[in-house]
């Protein structure tokens, strides 16, 4: 199995250093508008979503990427940009579901998450584990232990 | 040199309409630091000590600090920066929430404001565009309504500082609020932005926060994080339950004052009102961090019938206040007027104190039935949510509310039964038990106020070291390091509740290597003490003297009733005489003329 990124919305403080650890990994400067990452916040709800690159097996960006700007990594399974490749036509910015890949106009390049190298720096920031970079199994299997305990409890009452 | 300031200043003059920007001095930048140093020096220098605060010679300094913005740990503060309508001192209040970083991303370290508008108004800045906007169609609404009318007219993602109808109505403490739920919540600078016609401050940007050296920032903020999560109070405490977890603590100390600080000790009940009832009573639904916060001790909480709401809080003093002082135990009454005070923009301090303070002229029938227009006994949950608003549109009781417990209780010939010191309300500690909490009131710079000097920290907490509460050997030399360190961590941007968990040595090195400069722990106390002074010598040219160092005479006379400490005082008059020598100051309390060289302040 591989890591992947898991978000979990209910554990997420809207607290947003997840958007300063990208964009100081990858700018070198603190800047929300340059972050791969970005904490969507519901304030009446006091509710926030990280969401970044999902790294799609089907990844709509890849298929419509014309020159093949849009890669799979064979280390990190992670859908990664090549800035040599890229044309600038922004089709990826448009085909993405999620909203998650963005053009910096500045700088003429596409922002999405590269996944660091196998590293991400807004998993390891985040102070309240909403965004973890694990094994695909293991970060589901915790949801489902969580899940599987509701039954637990019902059967624990049945007894 | 690139660094951690944007080194530039919006400047707005509300009468002219003019806006204009400037450089940061950044000699100044290097004594002062930024925030609260850097927003009181300009103060003194711009505005003179003779202005009525609600007039529009009086200026406002919204600062951030050098490392807001920056993924240092929760550093996201920015402060507001003028003279107080409450105490008539500086007023400095500090803010969490989101809008300092956004202002930093938008170019600027500070804005200015100057002089009033004919009509209501609001500030729109978007990165180097700033305009004025008409804001009559916005005036009179509450926070969350300004909030988002201010998003439709802007932009979705901006982020909007505002008051709401309090401080419209100039209650003498209205807050500014941010992000809906996170306030410049003391001293009343609500009211200053509304003598100004000025509704909101709206912000979007998105430049970049630079720091000189990645590396060397990239280890000192790595250090300070690891550190803040390894504490059981940054990394364990404050997460699971808020501030509301000293409710209890403090209850066992004896340190929980009741009925207007006529009883305190150990309250039954309280355990009602606390943080981890709040959790079992399903109040709690998760918790929030401000920008860059690493601690998040926010609290989302929702109530029940016949208090039902949503919002966010309380924290510890403002339960304690709706709480026990008012000898409340119901948290849904106190959680839904604490949500109604973020919505009208009122100091969640103050405004229940006042209500605390008006229990009591009520119950000894100074104040009168029919002024009160209700049944204000204390222990009446039902009235709060009520009181709150009628002190933020002035309707009734509440116009006499609006103006803090002082010109309340003197109205009725009585303010000593206001439990205030310069007419700010004292916070949730009681100085009879906690000895070295009645000093730091009462020497405060801008009146009854907690965060000018956090004994609590080590009388309660044991941080850094246990000392015990009664004793006032040693009282006077924390006191001083306390309010001179947080004079310095304001100023930097850093939450104040960091320190907690990190000490000066981690603050200098991260302040360093942000701004380049490089702070040794003594250089940082040194700007804390500068600051500190500067913030004293300007309340002295606004008439203040020794004499208003005090703490009301309840709290220095009449012996706690009961509890551990029961026959106490506060030794106030022991411990500052020594507080004074430490400083440099005369026995008078004055300033001399050799501290004020060394710190290079001058007169004013």
């Amino acid at each position: 199995m591989g890591k992947i990124l898991m978000i979990s919305p209910e554990k997420c403080a809207s607290c947003r250093n997840c958007e300063l650890a990208c964009s100081f990994a990858h700018e070198d400067v603190f800047n929300p508008a340059k972050s791969r990452v970005h904490a969507l916040i519901w304030e009446r709800l006091g509710l926030g979503v990280p969401l970044m690159c999902m790294h799609c097996e089907d990844a709509p960006c890849m298929e419509v990427c014309p020159t093949g700007a849009l890669g799979r990594d064979t280390q990190t399974n992670g859908v990664l940009w090549d800035k040599q490749k890229c044309i600038g036509c922004k089709l990826c910015v448009s085909a993405c579901p999620f909203g998650n890949a963005s053009y910096d106009v500045e700088t003429k390049r596409v922002l999405k998450c590269d996944l660091c190298q196998g590293d991400p720096a807004c998993a390891k920031v985040c102070p309240n584990k909403a965004i973890e970079y694990k094994e695909a199994d293991e970060g589901v299997l915790a949801k489902k232990a969580l899940y599987a305990a509701k039954f637990k409890k019902v059967f624990e009452e049945v007894e | 040199m690139t660094n951690s300031y944007q080194n530039k200043l919006l400047r707005v003059n509300l009468t002219t309409g003019k806006i204009s920007t400037e450089a940061v001095n950044q000699e100044y930048a290097r004594e002062y630091i930024g925030g609260r140093g850097l927003g009181t020096k300009m103060y003194c220098e711009e505005v003179g000590p003779n202005i009525d605060p609600l007039s529009p010679a009086n200026n406002m300094y919204i600062m951030s600090g050098p490392l807001t913005g920056t993924g240092a740990p929760s550093t996201g503060r920015w402060m507001v920066i003028t003279r107080g309508p409450l105490t008539g001192t500086i007023a400095c209040s500090n803010s969490g929430g989101e809008f300092g970083a956004e202002m930093k991303y938008a170019g600027y370290d500070g804005i200015i404001l100057e002089g009033k508008s004919e009509k209501p108004v609001y500030l729109w800045i978007e990165n180097d565009q700033a305009v004025l906007r008409d804001a009559s169609h916005i005036w009179g609404k509450e926070v969350p309504e300004t909030t988002d009318l201010m998003r439709a007219e802007t932009s979705e993602r901006a982020k909007v500082a505002c008051i709401g109808p309090a401080g419209e109505n100039l209650c003498k403490f209205a807050c500014i609020m941010n992000e809906l739920n996170r306030a410049a919540g003391r001293t009343g600078v609500g009211a200053v932005m509304g003598s100004k016609n000025l509704k909101a401050i709206v912000v979007k940007g998105n430049k970049p926060v630079h720091v000189p050296n990645k590396e060397k920032f990239m280890e000192a903020i790595i250090e300070a994080t690891q550190t803040l999560n390894a504490n059981p109070v940054t990394g364990a405490g404050l997460k699971a339950y808020g501030t509301q977890i000293l409710i209890n603590i403090l209850n066992q100390s004896n340190g929980l004052p009741v009925h207007n600080f006529r009883e305190s000790g150990t309250v039954e009940l309280a355990d009602k009102t606390s943080g981890e009832y709040m959790i079992e009573h399903k109040n709690l639904v998760r918790n929030k961090g401000c920008f860059s916060c690493v601690i998040g001790c926010g609290r989302v909480t929702r109530t029940f019938k016949p208090y039902e709401a949503f919002g966010e809080g309380p924290e510890y003093e403002a339960g304690w206040a709706f709480g026990a002082d008012c000898d409340i135990y119901d948290i849904d009454a106190i959680c839904q007027a604490n949500f109604r005070c973020n919505e009208l923009g009122l100091d969640t301090i103050s405004m229940p104190t006042t209500i605390a303070c008006a229990m009591e002229l009520y119950e000894y029938g100074y104040l009168p039935k029919e002024d009160a227009g209700c049944d204000l006994s204390f222990g009446n949950a039902a009235i709060l949510k009520e009181l709150v608003e009628k002190t933020a549109y002035r309707q009734g009781i509440g116009d006499l509310l609006a103006e803090g417990s002082y010109r309340l209780a003197e109205h009725y010939g009585h303010p000593e039964l206001s439990m205030s010191v310069k007419k700010q309300e004292m916070p949730a500690y009681e100085p009879r038990t906690l000895q070295g909490i009645g000093l730091s009131y009462a020497t405060s710079n801008r009146g009854g106020c907690h965060v000018r000097g956090y004994m609590t920290s080590p009388e309660i907490l044991g941080i850094p070291e246990k000392i015990d509460p009664a004793v006032i050997e040693g009282k006077a030399a924390y006191c001083k390091l306390f309010q001179d360190l947080t004079a310095a961590v304001d100023s930097a941007g850093f939450c104040l509740f960091t320190t907690f968990g990190i000490g000066g040595d981690i603050i200098a090195k991260v302040l360093s290597a942000g701004t380049g400069y490089d702070y040794s722990v003594e250089e940082l106390l040194k700007c804390g003490e500068r600051i500190w002074n500067m913030e004293r010598l300007f309340n002295m040219a606004c008439g203040f003297t020794g004499a208003d160092d005090t703490l009301p005479t309840r709290i220095l006379k009449e012996p706690q009733k009961n509890g551990a400490y029961k026959g106490s005082v506060s030794r106030l008059p022991e411990m500052l005489p020594e507080y004074y020598e430490l400083r440099g100051w005369s026995p008078a309390g004055v300033p001399t003329e050799t501290k004020i060289t060394e710190l290079n302040l001058k007169q004013m």
